[in-house]
């Protein structure tokens, strides 16, 4: 049985998730997708099974969302539930099971963004956490905080352009995108630094390039697996094998 | 401000025919009178359908889905009504979601909150019958009872009429949980149309004070 937030899902098992639950959140350009990618790759190499997750994949409603938003006809409150049951759709039919199975489950993003973008459309605190009440508690959450001049010159270096959705472009706080990225990078921000205190964050500086980055994001996983993630040499890649077969006795045993 | 009416009950509680005379009444008297049922909105409609469909809901999946379309219904068609004062007749509110979605095992705390956006009504109907009397109301309506109307998903019977009259039984006691904790106007609806009409007539009346009339909408 895992923590939630608030009151369980109805159904949900009492068995044991085993797996561990990584969280990386940050806004978009803070490096996030690239790490999850080096983080798989890490865990993995150590024979670590991961599953990747990240918001609006759920084949519930996930295409359902892609349409409504290129209308951009959605009211905040109505995109909030839609986001959320896409979230709780993935919950149930792709994180628990993979905990169950024992995999790492890295979420390229959680409930705390989906919370930050309710929040700053006119929700309150209180509504949005206990919409996400039934979420698990995740074993680390990490939050690449990155200012946003940096994400700017990211964004217009990977797309040439501003999105209208990371510029916040619904919410009116300004005609002009440039501006309006500013201003809802900036109240993004404040929200993820609060929630940061609320709901533990661990803060890595995401200003830096990725190596740097990934470096300080591995110090904090590896306590997660103990000695099991040591710094592998090419000597002990080679006895990995004697050491997976004393594994299977142990867990048939 | 206009004023919000809802109409609630089990399927064949007579609520939606309920409905349909207020609306004809209030309208032949000049007042602007706008209905909505609920699951009219095409937003999600159709990924209800589709995860009905391939049985890809769960009980958390089904209650936020029918929120997010209530969400969208009540800031497309319910809210500005209200503001442009009309009277806004729904068949079905929140409490259906408050009911259907408890017995399908969702924390009631979790469903009010997922709905607090909505405001309380002027006046909410909760038409009560008894099961027996909701079956053979839809039997005689000839309208196919369906998967979910009959909770199969909760696996109470394998029969689709004995499901339904066991699932109908704990949405009949959420109701009647609701009644005793929320304003609900309980009506007996196991009475002839018109007698229930003429209760439900005299409850709204009261809330017409300073709504105002189209008398060239009045007919003779």
């Amino acid at each position: 049985m895992r923590r939630t937030y608030g009151t369980p899902l109805p159904g949900l098992s009492k068995e044991h998730y085993r797996g561990r639950l990584i969280v990386l959140e940050g806004a978009d350009g803070s490096g996030r997708t690239t790490e999850v990618e080096l983080l798989r790759e890490w865990l993995e190499i150590r024979g670590h099974p991961v599953v990747d997750t990240g918001l609006r994949r759920s084949t519930l409603v996930g295409e359902q969302i892609a349409r409504a938003k290129q209308g951009h006809t959605l009211a905040a409150t109505t995109m909030a539930l839609m986001y959320a049951a896409d979230f709780a759709d993935q919950l149930e039919n792709k994180i628990l099971p993979s905990l169950a199975a024992g995999s790492t489950v890295l979420a390229d993003r959680y409930i705390y963004t989906l919370m930050a973008r309710a929040v700053v459309r006119g929700a309150s605190r209180g509504w949005a956490q206990r919409l996400y009440g039934f979420a698990i508690v995740p074993d680390l959450t990490i939050y690449l905080d990155a200012r946003p001049e940096i994400l700017l010159h990211r964004a217009i270096g990977k797309y040439g352009s501003l999105d209208y959705w990371e510029s916040g472009m619904d919410l009116s706080l300004s005609r002009d995108r440039f501006e309006s990225f500013f201003l809802y990078q900036n109240l993004l921000k404040k929200e993820f630094e609060w929630m940061g205190h609320e709901y533990r964050f661990r803060t890595v500086d995401g200003n830096r390039p990725p190596a740097l980055v990934h470096r300080d994001v591995r110090a904090l996983v590896q306590p997660l697996y103990g000695r099991n993630l040591r710094e592998e040499t090419g000597e002990e890649r080679s006895l990995r094998e004697p050491v997976t077969r004393r594994g299977a006795r142990a867990a048939s045993g | 401000m206009g004023r919000l009416v809802v109409f609630e009950g089990l399927d064949g509680s007579g609520k939606s025919t309920q409905a349909r005379l207020v609306v004809k009444w209030l309208q032949s008297r000049g007042y602007r009178v706008f209905f909505t049922e609920w699951n009219s909105s095409e937003l999600v409609s159709e990924t209800i359908r589709k995860g009905k469909k391939k049985g890809l809901l769960t009980p958390t999946t089904f209650s936020l889905l029918h929120a997010t379309d209530f969400a969208d219904r009540f800031e497309r068609h319910i809210l500005p009504p209200l503001r442009a004062g009309y009277i806004v007749v729904c068949d079905r509110y929140v409490y259906t979601a408050f009911a259907r979605d408890t017995v399908r095992g969702c924390d009631p705390g979790w469903v009010r909150n997922l709905y607090s956006f909505a405001p309380l009504a002027d006046k909410t109907f909760y038409f009560r019958v008894t099961v027996e009397t909701s079956l053979k109301r839809k039997i005689a309506s000839r309208q196919k009872i369906s998967y979910y109307e009959a909770g199969m998903d909760l696996g109470l019977a394998d029969d689709l009429i004995e499901s339904y009259e066991r699932f109908q039984g704990r949405l009949k006691r959420a109701y009647d949980r609701l009644a005793d904790t929320d304003p609900l106007v309980v009506i007996p609806a196991d009475r002839p149309i018109e007698e229930v009409l003429h209760v439900v007539r005299r409850e709204i009346r009261p809330l017409l004070a300073g709504l105002p009339r189209t008398e060239a909408l009045v007919h003779a």
